[in-house]
């Protein structure tokens, strides 16, 4: 009886390209990102998750045509994030084909944010995206504007903020981990996990199996998202998915 | 000639991914929000996401109801999607007890928050989950005609519709060890509480399915 993970790909997008960084710096253009939706969701794909890396910095989200593209021709859920900042925005993205949204920002800056769009599409399509990095003390703090600012609060305390606001569901990419390929931050996944009732997603650092199989064990992950070792075809969905059935993982046969 | 299918607009989710699949799947579809279009409908797709009362308002809102009933006396397909099946039932208690269509007889209960071990779940119950074939129920003359038993379809749900009626109650799925309704059928009235639109191949299937029902 033990829950289905899902495996989610992750494409970072920088105006029309696939993008991809190491530590959210040093991007590099891997091509378009009709042509990597397909190929995933063709390999099995259980969600894309769709991140505009720049969207915060210059305040406006360009995913829309994107987006409407691949849910043209995909058919598995799609959630986007980056420089979502309010209802109207979650509005246009949802009739150009997505489900979810993430947002970071716009949530740290003003929380009533995740109340206004929880209540107005539902707990499921509001999805808290948390950012984080270790602080000296060993805690770790949330960041926003793609991790370059410090927000001055502990990332694990305001995932309960946030789901106490409404969020249906809590993404996790660790700064540290994230483009590392050297796992992730299995620690801050778990105590995000067991703080909140909602599903974790966990994102940033996937380079093996070993790594899937420590977060959703220890880190008590519902929800992996890969990118770079899919961009850059070190492995592909149906791989990670045999793998991780192989070692016990429940996960929907393809 | 493309299947005709009639979509139910009423300002609720995402609706362009509900179209495209029944697109993909050979349909011709007309987005609507006119009740006309909904009692002269030859088949119609009632979708829904968020909550309960917020949707049965949404329709309430556009005087859809009537027309929706009248269309379901017909005995023309009729196809709910997630909180569109949740509408179906008699009852929902989600944020209060609220009154759905009534077409197929139960209430919409919260999904367990605790498995059968005592141990805390997840809610929403985001996923993908496998289709149970109930004891005694065919699959035959539904939009699970084409579905083996134990394929994943995707499901993101906090209430569950529990029928009366055994005889209603077409797929099940699980979680946390609880028998939970994943799909339910009266007649030409189906219900699914996943996504096909959001199932990949599988859901394009039973679209396909229902299209040629």
């Amino acid at each position: 009886m033990n829950k289905s993970i899902r495996l989610i790909a992750r494409l970072d997008i920088k105006g029309p390209n696939l993008i991809k960084g190491v530590h959210l710096e040093g991007l590099r253009v891997m091509g378009d990102p009709q042509e990597f939706a397909r190929r995933y969701y063709e390999q099995g794909a259980d969600e894309l998750l769709y991140v505009d890396v720049v969207a915060s910095l210059y305040g406006r989200s360009k995913l829309t045509e994107i987006v409407r593209h691949a849910a043209h021709d995909v058919f598995v859920p799609l959630t986007v994030a980056g420089g979502i900042r309010s209802v109207d925005d979650v509005t246009d993205l949802l009739s150009a084909g997505a489900d979810k949204v993430a947002i970071n920002t716009a949530a740290i800056r003003r929380p009533e944010l995740i109340s206004e769009i929880a209540r107005r599409f539902g707990a499921q399509c509001m999805v808290l995206s948390i950012e984080a990095k270790r602080r000296k003390d060993g805690r770790w703090e949330a960041y926003t504007d793609c991790g370059r600012e410090m927000s001055g609060l502990d990332a694990v305390e305001w995932a309960r903020r946030g789901v106490a606001l409404g969020a249906g569901e809590v993404l996790v990419t660790s700064i540290d981990k994230e483009g590392t390929r050297k796992g992730f931050d299995v620690e801050l996944t778990r105590e995000i996990s067991d703080a909140v009732n909602v599903p974790v997603i966990a994102s940033g650092g996937y380079g093996h199996i070993d790594h899937l199989l420590d977060v959703v064990e220890r880190g008590k992950a519902d929800a992996v998202a890969i990118a770079d070792s899919l961009h850059y075809k070190r492995t592909t969905l149906d791989q990670v998915r045999a793998e991780a059935k192989a070692h016990g993982v429940v996960m929907r046969t393809v | 000639m493309n299947s005709k299918v009639t979509l139910v607009d009423y300002g609720i989710g995402n609706i362009y991914s509900v179209r495209r699949a029944f697109e993909t799947a050979g349909a011709d579809v007309l987005l609507t929000g006119l009740p006309t279009d909904i009692v002269t409908a030859e088949r119609l797709v009632l979708p829904g996401v968020g909550a309960f009362a917020d949707c049965m308002g949404g329709l309430r809102e556009r005087g859809l109801i009537e027309p929706l009933l009248q269309y379901a006396a017909t005995g023309r397909p009729l196809l709910g999607i997630c909180v569109g099946m949740q509408m179906l039932a008699t009852t929902s208690e989600e944020f209060g007890e609220h009154a759905g269509l009534g077409l197929v007889p139960g209430r919409v209960v919260a999904v367990p928050s605790v498995d059968i071990e005592g141990q805390a779940l997840k809610i929403p119950h985001i996923g993908w989950t496998a289709l149970r074939r109930p004891t005694d129920v065919s699959w035959q003359q539904s939009p699970l005609a084409d579905t083996c038993e134990g394929e994943s379809v995707y499901v993101v749900h906090s209430y569950a519709l529990q029928p009366v009626d055994p005889a209603h109650r077409l797929a099940d799925c699980e979680y946390g060890g609880h028998r939970i309704c994943a799909a339910v059928r009266r007649d030409r009235i189906f219900g699914c509480q996943f996504h096909p639109e959001k199932s990949g191949l599988a859901g394009l299937r039973m679209i396909a399915r229902f299209l040629s029902s």
